[in-house]
Order: structure tokens, then sequence, then C-alpha cells
């Protein structure tokens, strides 16, 4: 059987973990990075936020891509839940309504990666060449 | 909600906005007697006993955006539901206690869900707020204490992907030998 994870394992891993931290000391402050806040209130739990932000959380690790992904409260757009503020540096930030996981990807793909718009966006100002 | 660990996202949020910097959350199963209690205590900024009274109310909430604060009142309703109860109590100035208790038999209980993936969201979001996370089935008792884990890292922000996989595990491997059959 294998060994439950305890703080002692937790412990080696703080060590590696430190060494790769100083390699990139620099470019670490948030200002620099892409902001992602997810609407976590009552309104937005119920409509899928947690698998929104784990979602996020887990597919820019996978791809690499340094992110703060923090909870906020309500924005008031309680119809359009799960609702994200997405902001990159140096840009004015822009939420995004009923975002679940295909949306997360195509903002992930498009918005972050690319620096283009994608549909979706609150309040309803923009639409995408094709629409 | 769709489940009872959503419920607990829920309402600690609210302790979150009281701008508590300690959270317990306490998980009590106990199919003997059939019951199941959740417990959240924070020290934020605690109640007036008028304010308590409001605080159940749909339409009542301290936010100005929006006109109702359904959290409460729908973890009240799921509790009660099941044969349950629900309480609260709170101080001005030294925090707010939620208990709710399910019926564990009940047909109309919620499952627990995804408790890993909302404890992970907790404790890996915030750099200020701290969690004493307590879950006790008759197979056995599992705590982790947020301070504790912090102590062990130092400078390592609990934020970092590689401390998230890790404490993901760790809650998973726990969790799963405490784990009694619902």
């Amino acid at each position: 059987m294998n060994k439950i994870k305890s703080l002692a394992d937790l412990k080696k891993l703080q060590s590696d973990v430190q060494s790769k931290i100083k390699l990139r000391e620099k470019g670490d402050h948030s200002e620099n990075l892409v902001q992602i806040k997810v609407s976590m209130a009552t309104c937005g739990i119920a409509s899928g936020a947690k698998e929104t932000m784990t979602y996020f959380i887990e597919e820019l690790d996978h791809q690499g891509i340094d992110a703060v992904i923090t909870q906020t409260g309500c924005m008031g757009y309680c119809y359009a839940e799960p609702t994200i503020e997405l902001t990159i540096p140096d840009q004015q930030p822009v939420v995004y309504g009923f975002v679940n996981k295909v949306k997360a990807l195509e903002i992930i793909e498009k918005h972050i990666k690319l620096n283009e718009m994608v549909d979706g966006i609150i309040p309803v100002t923009y639409h995408s060449i094709e629409n | 909600m769709k489940d009872l660990s959503l419920h607990i996202l829920d309402i600690v949020q609210n302790s979150i906005r009281a701008k508590a910097n300690l959270i317990r959350i306490e998980i009590v199963e106990r199919p003997d007697e059939d019951q199941l209690i959740i417990t959240i205590a924070d020290n934020g900024a605690g109640m007036s006993a008028e304010q308590m009274k409001l605080a159940i109310d749909p339409f009542y909430t301290s936010r100005t955006i929006r006109k109702v604060g359904l959290g409460l009142s729908l973890l009240k309703q799921n509790a009660e539901m099941t044969n349950g109860s629900f309480h609260i109590e709170s101080e001005p100035g030294t925090g707010t206690k939620v208990t709710a208790v399910f019926g564990m038999n009940h047909l109309d209980r919620p499952i627990m869900g995804d408790l890993v993936g909302t404890l992970l969201l907790l404790i890996c979001s915030s750099e200020e707020t701290n969690y004493v996370f307590k879950h006790q089935t008759p197979s056995g008792e599992f705590e982790l204490d947020t301070r504790a884990i912090r102590q062990v890292l130092e400078n390592v922000p609990i934020t970092h992907p590689d401390v998230r996989s890790f404490l993901k595990e760790m809650l998973y491997e726990n969790l799963e030998q405490i784990q009694i059959s619902e």
C-alpha cells in the first residue's frame, strides 16, 4: 500500500519548488501577468463557477501560461453566470458571461494567447466578424 | 445547490467578505444517529442580533449590487428538507458560526460532491486566509490546518501549481481513508 502523503513529504516538495522559483524571480509581479477573476457568489457557484475556475487553473498550468486566477464576489450579472473578468497586462479588463469549459478554452486559445476577443462579452457591444 | 460541497464553498464566501482570516470547516458524519453536520465558523466581522435575524431572509443582503442573498436561505432549506436543522450564531467583532444538520439517510439529502476540489479552490486562492478543515466519520478523522502547511512551505506560495497538485493528492488520499459508503 502506498504511504499517504504527509507534511514531511511537503517539506521535500518545498525545497524543490523553492529552487525553481529562484530561477525566475523577475517578471513575477502580478500586474505583468494575465489576471482572471471568477465571480463566486451564490449565483456563480450554483451555475458552475467552481468547474470553470478549476478548469482555468488546470488548463493554464497544463499549457504553461502564467496567470493569476482569483475569486471575486457577484458582479451583478447573475443571469449570465458563470462570469469572469479577464485582464491582459496593460489593457482594459473584459467581462465574459456564460463561461463554461468550452467557452473557457475558447477564451484561452483566442483572447489570452492571440489577444483576439471572442463572443460573450458583457455588455453585449462586441460581436466577432462571423456574426 | 447541486451538492453539499458547493454549499460549503458558498457559505465560506460570506466569511471571506466579513474579512475573516481564519475559517474552520467541520464535517461530521454520524450514520448511526442519521446525522451529517456541517459547521463553518469564522473570525470575521460578525453580525448584530438584528442582522442575524435578517441573514436567513432571502431578500436581505449586505451587498448593494443586487437585492437578494440566497446563500444561507438555500442551505437552511436543504437542511430542513432532510429533517435536519439550521443554526446561526454571531457576535460582532468575534465572528460567525453556521451549523447545518442534515438527515444523513434522507432521500432528499444532496450528495457531498467534489469536496477536494472545493477545498483546493479555497486553500489555493488566497495568501491571507487560513483554513482549518476537519472531517470526521465512524472510520476515522482527518484534519488539515493551512497554517501548518504555510509553515512548512516557508516562502513558497501556497498558490504554486506544484503545491496545489501535492495538496490535491494529499486530500484525496486522506479523505479516501475515512470514507464510508454513501
